[in-house]
């Protein structure tokens, strides 16, 4: 009863400023053809403006060690960052800013967004600042551009990420990094020698980037594993949605839908433009791997999990008016999103569980409101276990605090163009592409509303809903 | 497929048939496909023990597993969450009369073992949780063990520790099993081994990851996951597709020639027992028999191995060492629990005042339990020495990899360092452990309640102020108790709480709490000078004093002590608690109880501590100590001292066992007086304060289970000789009078 009276409550102011907003742009969303009824027309709010993406692109995302492998992460970015001028057709001094994703840093280009900006011949009036949130460090780029256009202080913002997986930072170990420092400060020839000296075959072991939580030192595929485990996931089931991600990617690739991949001339390489991780296998060979974390008996594999990806993209982030103004046609509303964060050992992965009824609460639709869902891939046992959350009362009630539980995304209207198993997962560029291609289904296939969830590394987790732009 | 369906109808016929039969309470079993899943819970106990009901399912089950075809393979696994099994029962030995009846239980438990070892079809252990004593003896004779990484699992034989000896088998299995060396080392000291050094070891053959929330608790799903693993295990051993021996390393391989040269594992024999006789002066005699046991095993055949393992299990459970140490065992239980009802408010924020070694030791103690810790001091460079002495004592465990980095930063994040009074209107208890000085205590106990809530409880961490001389100027002294912590803080057991006739049952309550919470075995005593432990070893300290003024050498005095059971020898004890504490202790009590607390002369004391001789901290006291150089020297200096003040020794009474006996028996007549005088509630907390508090000699199992199997009268006795010669300080009190006028009369049952 409370619940009830609740609901009607909220609902109730929602009504007029639905009626306002429907007046206002009654001629747009008549003509949109719905299946069903939605809780709510549109989400667009009286006194907040409405933010759009014009458009997004990505570089085509490389297995990491084959035709980029000579790049640097700037390399990449820039190449995302001047396609989506080139798709845009936009004029590079409208750019008021430039936000960028990155997880594994280049030290040389600790600021990736600054450098690969200036190298794509943005003016270099135009400030840029990198940001990282692991695996959602691209969606972090984009709100912080919704961010500052709903506060008013740009009008036009390019977001994106990038990975490089093909090189990362191997370090020197502590020790010889030590005595490395103290060489530069040793004054005579002695001292030099003697901190020399001082080297041990053992300080020359070099330290190699790890893929480990840093508060738990597990690392990711394992705690997928024990993940999977906890909600009865089993190898079969594993390997059977692999497979449907690698099958689905094939198709959309094939069939020309994958649009936001832009051709890219790799320097003394040919031009690349498609994926190269897509591989449909059988369940045969699938079944044939062993474990890749858990032995012996563990079900995570490299088959049925995301594998090291190169990759950039970008998006152009406006206020509708700016962009009606540039004479752009925009492709979605970028509504509410959430950001959620849970123990990082034991529910690393389950930021889908717990950011979509937040997000949906926030936004007042139910999943049956939804559309198109997009749902970050990290490993098959993870997306599998997060719907077993999400199908779960008693998950909800026991660990979320709900009354009941949300609900798991219908099938087929779930990652149904592939998702980072198949496509990749070059981590911080994957947030702009969950984006892109919910825009680019809605378009497709004729939806209204769509989500974007994904799970990053440190226990948190993030959700948006976007809404279609009226066609 | 059709193969399967009726194997399923029939597990199905088979498990309603076995429901008509009278209900087995202990033991269960299901059979999923071909494999049979034996699931052990005792419904009586939070954790499983091998009781005779126990034993009697758990044969008829196996019984029926191997008269079954249509199993092929055993999965033996707990259903309880924390516990495998956590030893045999300790009742069932208790209540044994003779050693033959023992041995009995021995060789019934040796039997089933076999047969397990011996069985056709292979059964696998999933252990999660306890798997000690028995437990792990039946798991080691099972042919695959799988264990979970759980905190909870722990595999150890800790019978050594109760003095006696892994008696179904394990001293003859896990020699083979691990080589001589470490199966020596895990029988003998009793230790309890972790899930991957047990893999390292080779003591288990796979381990399988705990689990988080999923659709089940984590504890649950976590034994049903360990389940499903071990089921695939057995039928791949079933199948032979997982090999029963592992590839010997090259390690391995040399370990294995060299032993097989006889005086080499006589080498290791001689070592071991060396060793044992060294740390146990041959007081305690388990060690030694799982020598025997594993000798005879491995020099003459297993016949004589398994003989000679329950015979000595039979006798040593006779011995009243075995006895002695049982007992406290079961004081140790008791003293763990909370005798006063559940605090009304429970306390999360500590205030501690003072960043010494007591105050930083007790804040080291809270942080890790999660309570939010203030510590206080009053200068700079005390709250430094103080937190460092907290972030170490964490990163040392981190060393240990007993916790990780990131739990040592999250425990320290529960401490606030701080000069002044700040957030102390939060506090929910005030531990204050300040300079032992009555006027500092009242100055520091005004302050605080002038900025605490009304419902803050002030503790005060003092060894022999009387509880109620602090509380006189207090406003609120039903809110006043006294916690006697031990130092080290976090390596002693024992806290030690005094209250006052004022002190209300909810502050009790929620002291006792607390010191549990902070991993404390707790004893509740009354209030008075020196309470209980303090004053128990204030005679006997004014005794060794008197030894020493008469002539012993330190060192001859700490193997006389060491030598009837003491862990650390009377003149390194005074050395370790610090000469000037001793000093004011002795003058102190002697004020408040005359004579009795005579002896040695303070005046010795007090000069030691004028020249700088103040124990270890100072560096100097009744020996030198130097960083880093475990060798320890008399201190000649303090040697002068003592000849100065030199007594002639009365040669009736100064043979080795007399000066042990005058040292014990003023320790334990003063003890068995606080038991007279109320200051004690029981015996129990008596012998757990006197062994964990102050070192009593655990194979004599405290103070008041010396009087039961010495014999009252005998003690009497020999003090009377003593009284004789040094008056009334050997007079025996009341109660021991009684006591040795009725020999029916026992402190323990």
């Amino acid at each position: 009863m409370a619940s009830m009276l609740l609901t009607s409550l909220r609902s109730s102011p929602l009504t007029s400023v639905q009626a306002a907003q429907f007046a206002a742009r009654s001629l747009g969303t008549s003509v949109h053809l719905q299946a069903q009824a939605k809780s709510k027309k549109t989400l667009a709010k009286p006194g907040v403006k409405n933010i759009v993406l014009v458009d997004g692109v990505r570089t085509p995302f490389l297995q990491s060690g084959t035709i980029y492998a000579d790049l640097m992460p700037h390399d990449l970015a820039r190449a995302a960052l001047q396609g989506l001028l080139n798709r845009t057709g936009l004029p590079k001094d409208a750019v008021d800013y430039i936000v960028y994703g990155t997880v594994i840093q280049e030290v040389k280009t600790s600021n990736v967004a600054r450098e690969a900006a200036l190298g794509a011949g943005f003016s270099d009036k135009t400030p840029a600042h990198t940001v990282t949130m692991a695996c959602i460090s691209s969606n972090q780029a984009m709100t912080t551009a919704v961010g500052l256009i709903a506060a008013g202080q740009c009008d036009a913002v390019v977001a994106g990420g990038v990975e490089f997986m093909s090189d990362v930072p191997i370090r020197h170990s502590r020790r010889m990094r030590k005595t490395m420092l103290s060489l530069n400060k040793a004054k005579t020839l002695g001292a030099r020698l003697s901190l020399l000296g001082s080297i041990r075959l053992a300080h020359l072991a070099p330290e190699l980037p790890a893929v480990a939580e840093f508060s738990t030192a597990e690392t990711m595929g394992h705690s997928a594993d024990r993940l999977a485990a906890a909600f009865g996931v089993s190898r079969l089931e594993q390997d059977e949605f692999a497979l449907r991600s690698h099958t689905l990617a094939k198709k959309a690739q094939d069939s020309g839908l994958l649009s936001d991949v832009i051709s890219f001339k790799v320097p003394g390489k040919d031009i690349v433009s498609k994926d190269n991780g897509i591989r449909p296998s059988t369940m045969e060979q699938m079944a044939k791997l062993k474990p890749a974390f858990i032995k012996p008996h563990g079900t995570v594999t490299a088959a049925n999990s995301s594998f090291l990806t190169d990759g950039a993209s970008a998006v152009l982030i406006m206020s509708e008016e700016k962009a009606l103004a540039m004479g752009y046609k925009p492709k979605a509303y970028l509504r509410d999103f959430v950001y959620v964060s849970q123990d990082p050992k034991d529910q690393l992965l389950l930021g889908p569980t717990y950011a979509t009824p937040k997000v949906l609460e926030k936004s007042g639709l139910t999943l049956n409101d939804i559309d198109v869902f997009e749902f970050h891939e990290a490993f098959a046992g993870q997306i599998m276990a997060n719907l077993k959350a999400m199908e779960s009362d008693w998950f909800a009630q026991t660990y979320m605090g709900r009354k009941t539980k949300v609900g798991a995304p219908p099938m087929e209207k779930f990652n149904s163009w592939g998702g980072s198993l198949s496509l990749g997962h070059p981590f911080a560029a994957t947030g702009c592409r969950l984006v892109t291609t919910v825009a680019h289904r809605l378009q497709k296939e004729g939806g209204q509303y769509g989500l974007v969830a994904a799970c990053a590394a440190g226990g948190q987790g993030h959700a948006m809903v976007i809404e279609a732009y009226p066609q | 497929m059709a193969g399967v369906r009726a194997l399923g109808s029939l597990s199905r016929l088979t498990t309603r048939r076995y429901t008509l039969f009278p209900a087995r309470t202990h033991v269960n079993y299901e059979i999923k496909g071909d494999v049979a899943v034996v699931r052990m819970n005792d419904p009586n106990s939070r954790v499983n023990t091998l009781s005779t009901q126990m034993q009697r399912e758990m044969t008829e089950v196996m019984d029926e597993i191997w008269g079954n075809n249509a199993v092929q393979s055993v999965v033996l696994i707990s259903s309880k969450p924390g516990s495998f099994i956590a030893g045999a029962d300790l009742n069932m030995i208790q209540a044994c009369t003779t050693a033959e009846e023992v041995t009995g239980l021995s060789q019934e438990g040796q039997r089933m073992f076999e047969k397990v070892e011996k069985s056709p079809k292979p059964i696998v252990a999933a252990i999660n949780g306890s798997c000690l004593g028995g437990g792990l003896e039946f798991a080691i004779s099972c042919q695959y063990r799988i264990a979970t990484k759980s905190k909870k699992t722990v595999l150890g034989c800790p019978e050594v520790m109760l003095g006696l000896l892994p008696g179904a088998g394990g001293t003859q299995r896990l020699p083979k099993m691990l080589g001589l060396p470490s199966a020596f080392d895990m029988i003998l000291t009793g230790r309890s081994i972790r899930p991957d050094k047990a893999k390292k070891m080779g003591l288990v053959h796979q381990l399988v990851d705990t689990l988080g929330p999923g659709l089940k608790s984590p504890e649950e799903r976590t034994i049903e996951y360990l389940e499903e693993v071990a089921v695939e295990a057995a039928r791949g051993l079933a199948k032979k597709q997982i090999p029963l021996t592992k590839e010997k390393g090259l390690m391995q391989k040399i370990q294995d020639y060299v032993m097989s040269y006889p005086f080499v594992r006589q080498q290791i024999y001689n070592t071991v027992q060396n060793k044992v006789m060294k740390q146990t002066k041959g007081l305690y005699p388990a060690p030694l028999k799982i020598i025997e046991c594993v000798k005879a095993g491995v020099e003459q055949g297993p016949t004589a191995g398994y003989l000679a393992e329950s015979q000595h299990f039979g006798k040593l459970a006779m011995t009243p060492e075995s006895k002695a140490l049982i007992g406290l065992y079961h004081g140790q239980v008791t003293c763990k629990k909370n005798r006063f009802r559940t605090p009304e408010k429970d306390a999360k924020t500590l205030a501690i005042l003072g960043a010494g070694l007591m105050g930083a030791g007790i804040a080291q103690v809270s942080v890790d339990k999660g309570f939010h810790t203030i510590l206080k001091d009053t200068t700079l460079e005390g709250l430094s020495r103080g937190e460092q002495q907290v972030y170490k004592g964490l990163n040392d465990k981190t060393k240990k990899k007993s916790i990780t980095s990131f739990e040592r930063d999250s425990f320290l994040s529960n401490l606030t360092g701080q000069l002044d009074y700040n957030g102390f209107n939060k506090a929910d208890m005030i531990i204050e452990a300040v300079f032992e000085d009555l006027s500092i205590k009242h100055k520091v106990l005004k302050e605080v309640e002038a900025v605490i809530p009304p419902h803050c409880i002030f503790a005060t961490n003092t060894s022999a102020l009387p509880i109620k001389d602090i509380a006189a100027v207090s406003k609120r002294p039903e809110k006043v108790i006294g916690m006697h912590y031990f130092s080290p803080v976090d390596k002693m057991q024992l806290l030690e709480i005094i209250t006052t006739d004022k002190t209300s049952k909810d502050t009790t309550a929620s002291a006792v709490a607390v010191g549990l919470k902070q991993g404390k075995v707790i004893i509740v005593v009354g209030d008075g000078p020196g309470f209980y432990t303090t004053r128990c070893l204030a005679p006997m300290l004014a005794e060794a004093v008197r030894v020493l003024q008469e002539g012993v050498d330190p060192k001859k005095l700490d193997g006389l002590t060491t030598g009837f059971g003491f862990p650390v020898g009377a003149a390194t004890l005074a050395d370790e608690v610090g000469i000037d504490v001793a000093a004011h202790v002795a003058e102190d009590l002697g004020k408040a109880f005359g004579s009795r607390f005579g002896g040695g002369n303070v005046e010795v004391l007090k000069t030691m501590v004028e020249k700088g001789f103040k124990g270890r901290k100072s560096g100097k006291g009744c020996y030198i100590y130097q960083p880093g150089l475990k060798r320890r020297d008399v201190n000649t200096e303090a040697l002068e001292i003592l000849e100065s003040y030199k007594l002639t020794p009365n040669a009736a009474v100064s043979s080795d066992s007399d000066i042990q006996y005058r040292l014990v028996s003023r320790f334990v007549n003063e003890a068995v007086l606080c038991l007279q005088e109320g200051i004690l509630a029981s015996p129990v907390e008596g012998d757990i304060g006197a062994v964990f508090g102050l070192g009593f000699p655990p194979c004599l199992g405290g103070p008041f289970r010396f009087v039961d199997s010495f014999g009252a009268d005998k003690l009497v006795e020999k003090m009377r000789k003593f009284e004789e010669v040094f008056g009334n300080q050997f007079t025996p009190c009341q109660l021991l009078l009684d006591h040795a006028k009725d020999p029916s009369k026992k402190f323990h049952k």
